[in-house]
């Protein structure tokens, strides 16, 4: 394999809220690349660390929260040794961002039109004003959404077409990178599957890295190339998508996301869930941070905290794995 | 366009209404104007000044609609009455020679203490846990809390009677022809510093700590994270994404506050002597001046109702939102 150099590298990076209670381990000593093209999956459940870390990446953490350790670097390029300057203008031209809550990320007072110029304009101060116009016509062009609507205030639109102009917003300087996160959690499955189905074709059109944070464990693991499932602010496996399926031996918490899949075409469709809660970041339990809920528990889980097992482009944190399973369950 | 016809529409239905309202409240109390003003005659006016009088302001015993009618065509024509403190002076002289002072005095430092409130309010929020923000909410919050009254009456004893450096009262110096000219110009504005400053320093910090706290809530919105994010910077993210957003409440709660200005200024203009409508209102009501409180009345309802509406106007231009009345098309 020939040296690409990664859109995304996280090497040891840990992200914590100081709070009260003292300091919330949100996310922990996380490895993890994106190679350039490849759409990498990020699934965990809600608290397990998955936004935290999108917003470290694009270096956003505001207020209590700050990167303790570790390096993030996109385009080889250190984000926390960047001066200010350098960093608002590396951001969105190579790494871009599509929220949470897209349905909330745009501005209620400015047109659609005027809320993509301004992103145009202040990257490219040189760009004409009928230029930019263009473009933000040719973007809505993109997300397919009828050009009379960058007339449009964002309350006049759906909660599809605002998500679509989010990503239109996202795409506009065509960066490297793109973090989605969870950008359909909150549109209906219709919607959804659209949108998707958009954004992998913009994907294979502009040639760009994703890294789709979501929950819905079977919408990643059918768009993601890998996916990396995060528990606890730790990434306990990444796996290839295509062998995301119980068939296949994985971390005991993958298998239980994985068991909670209904099956569409079975008879009898028994779901089971994970017993037991999410842990407290503040006292996260001793040794393996799964090991209360976890259904092959050993005395060692409780006792040593498993270290991550890398093989070619997956990782294993657990226990029941040795290098070798890992590097024949992975290829 | 539709919500300007509506606005349009409940301005004149609630014009009607105070109108009603100001016609029909004098008529639910026992007497009249007319038998009050003969009372204080003491005698000395005949029972057919009494009955011209009645008929002057239109107390007769003709039916209540005929009565409402006649008072309908009177506002038409600008007709409400003659008072009876500057008696014969017809109410609309009184009212036409007070309400430019008021306007003046009152509007211009009202809208005065709101621009300064709100730019404060925006740069402190901006400049979150600074110097500014740590020491202005506290000062203002001092002022706010001192009654109006009190800050007015301070002014005048430290600047008008101690040291002498403004008038005590009226708005303009006695010694000048009212005219457009220079001296008179300066002498108005050098007796409307210190009513002025009561307006502006008891209204000032409400909209100060108001804009604030809008600010602070719209900058923790994911459209600011994400502009920020896109690269949106400085000026144009703090007033067309931050400053915009945050002052819709602001500019509603303007038209709330109108109520409160027209009380602002009847005691202003009473502790400075202020020759305003506030003033004209608590001479009229402390001498019976019926035909007087009852213009006034109109005058204050109308104004209220007027400014109101052009405030919804404004927010019509500053929110896409209130245009849809809130319905995506």
């Amino acid at each position: 394999m020939a040296q690409v150099q990664p859109v995304l590298e996280l090497t040891g990076v840990s992200v914590a809220y100081e709070t009260p209670k003292g300091p919330v381990q949100a996310v922990n000593r996380v490895n993890l690349t994106v190679m350039p093209n490849e759409i990498v999956g990020l699934v965990g459940e809600s608290g397990s660390g998955k936004s935290t870390m999108a917003y470290a990446i694009m270096r956003l953490l505001r207020g209590n929260a700050g990167v303790t350790e570790g390096a993030i670097r996109v385009l080889g390029e250190d984000i926390y040794g960047m001066d200010p300057k350098t960093l608002k203008k590396f951001r969105w031209n190579k790494m871009a961002m599509v929220f949470q809550s897209a349905m909330s990320a745009l501005n209620p007072v400015l047109t659609v039109e005027m809320q993509i110029i301004d992103t145009l304009r202040v990257h490219k101060p040189e760009m004409s004003r009928a230029e930019a116009q263009r473009r933000a016509g040719d973007l809505l062009d993109l997300v397919r959404i009828e050009r009379k609507r960058l007339r449009s205030y964002p309350h006049e639109l759906s909660g599809g077409m605002r998500q679509r102009v989010v990503v239109a917003i996202a795409v506009a300087l065509e960066p490297d990178l793109v973090i989605m996160d969870e950008p359909t959690t909150a549109l209906d499955v219709v919607v959804q599957r659209s949108i998707l189905d958009e954004i992998q074709a913009i994907q294979a059109q502009k040639q760009f890295s994703i890294l789709f944070i979501s929950h819905d464990f079977s919408l990643v693991s059918e768009l993601a190339s890998r996916v990396a499932i995060m528990y606890a602010g730790r990434i306990v496996e990444i796996a290839r998508g295509d062998s995301l399926s119980l068939g296949r031996r994985h971390h005991p918490y993958t298998e239980g996301l994985l068991r909670a899949i209904p099956e569409l075409t079975a008879d009898d469709v028994v779901i089971e869930g994970i017993p037991g809660h999410p842990p407290d970041l503040v006292n996260l339990p001793s040794g393996c941070a799964f090991h209360p809920r976890c259904s092959a528990v050993m005395d060692i889980c409780r006792t040593v905290r498993p270290e991550p097992i890398v093989a070619g482009e997956t990782l294993m944190e657990c226990h029941l794995f040795t290098k070798q399973e890992v590097s024949e369950s992975g290829s | 366009m539709r919500y300007v016809l509506q606005r349009v529409g409940f301005l004149f239905l609630s014009i009607w209404a105070a109108v009603t309202i100001n016609f029909v409240l004098p008529r639910l109390m026992p007497g009249n104007p007319a038998g009050a003003m003969f009372a204080k005659f003491q005698g000395r006016m005949t029972p057919m000044a009494l009955k011209a009088l009645e008929a002057e302001f239109g107390f007769n015993n003709q039916p209540l609609i005929i009565q409402y009618l006649h008072y309908i065509g009177g506002l038409f024509t600008w007709h409400l009455g003659l008072s009876f403190l500057y008696y014969p002076t017809p109410v609309t002289a009184v009212i036409a020679s007070s309400l430019p002072w008021t306007v003046g005095l009152v509007g211009a430092f009202t809208i005065l203490s709101v621009f300064v409130g709100t730019s404060l309010g925006i740069l402190i929020a901006w400049r979150r846990g600074g110097l500014l923000d740590s020491v202005l909410p506290t000062t203002f919050m001092f002022l706010q809390s001192s009654p109006a009254f009190w800050v007015a009456f301070m002014l005048l004893f430290i600047f008008g009677f101690t040291l002498s450096w403004f008038p005590m009262s009226h708005a303009y110096s006695n010694s000048l022809v009212l005219g457009f000219t220079p001296p008179v110009v300066v002498s108005i504005i050098y007796h409307a510093v210190l009513p002025g400053a009561t307006i502006f320093l008891s209204s000032l910090s409400g909209w100060m700590i108001g804009m604030r706290n809008n600010m602070i809530n719209t900058l923790g919105e994911d459209y600011i994270v994400f502009a920020e994010a896109k690269g949106i910077s400085g000026g144009r993210l703090l007033f067309s994404y931050a400053a915009r957003n945050a002052i819709l409440p602001q500019v509603t709660s303007f038209a709330i506050a109108l109520g409160g200005i027209v009380n602002g200024s009847i005691l202003v203009e009473t502790v400075f002597s202020y020759p305003g409508i506030g003033y004209q209102l608590t001479s009229a009501v402390s001498s019976e001046d019926y035909p007087l409180i009852q213009g006034t009345f109109l005058i204050i309802a109308l104004s209220v109702l007027i400014v109101n509406f052009i405030v919804d106007m404004l927010l019509v231009k500053l929110d896409p939102r209130v245009r849809t009345g809130g319905v995506s098309s």
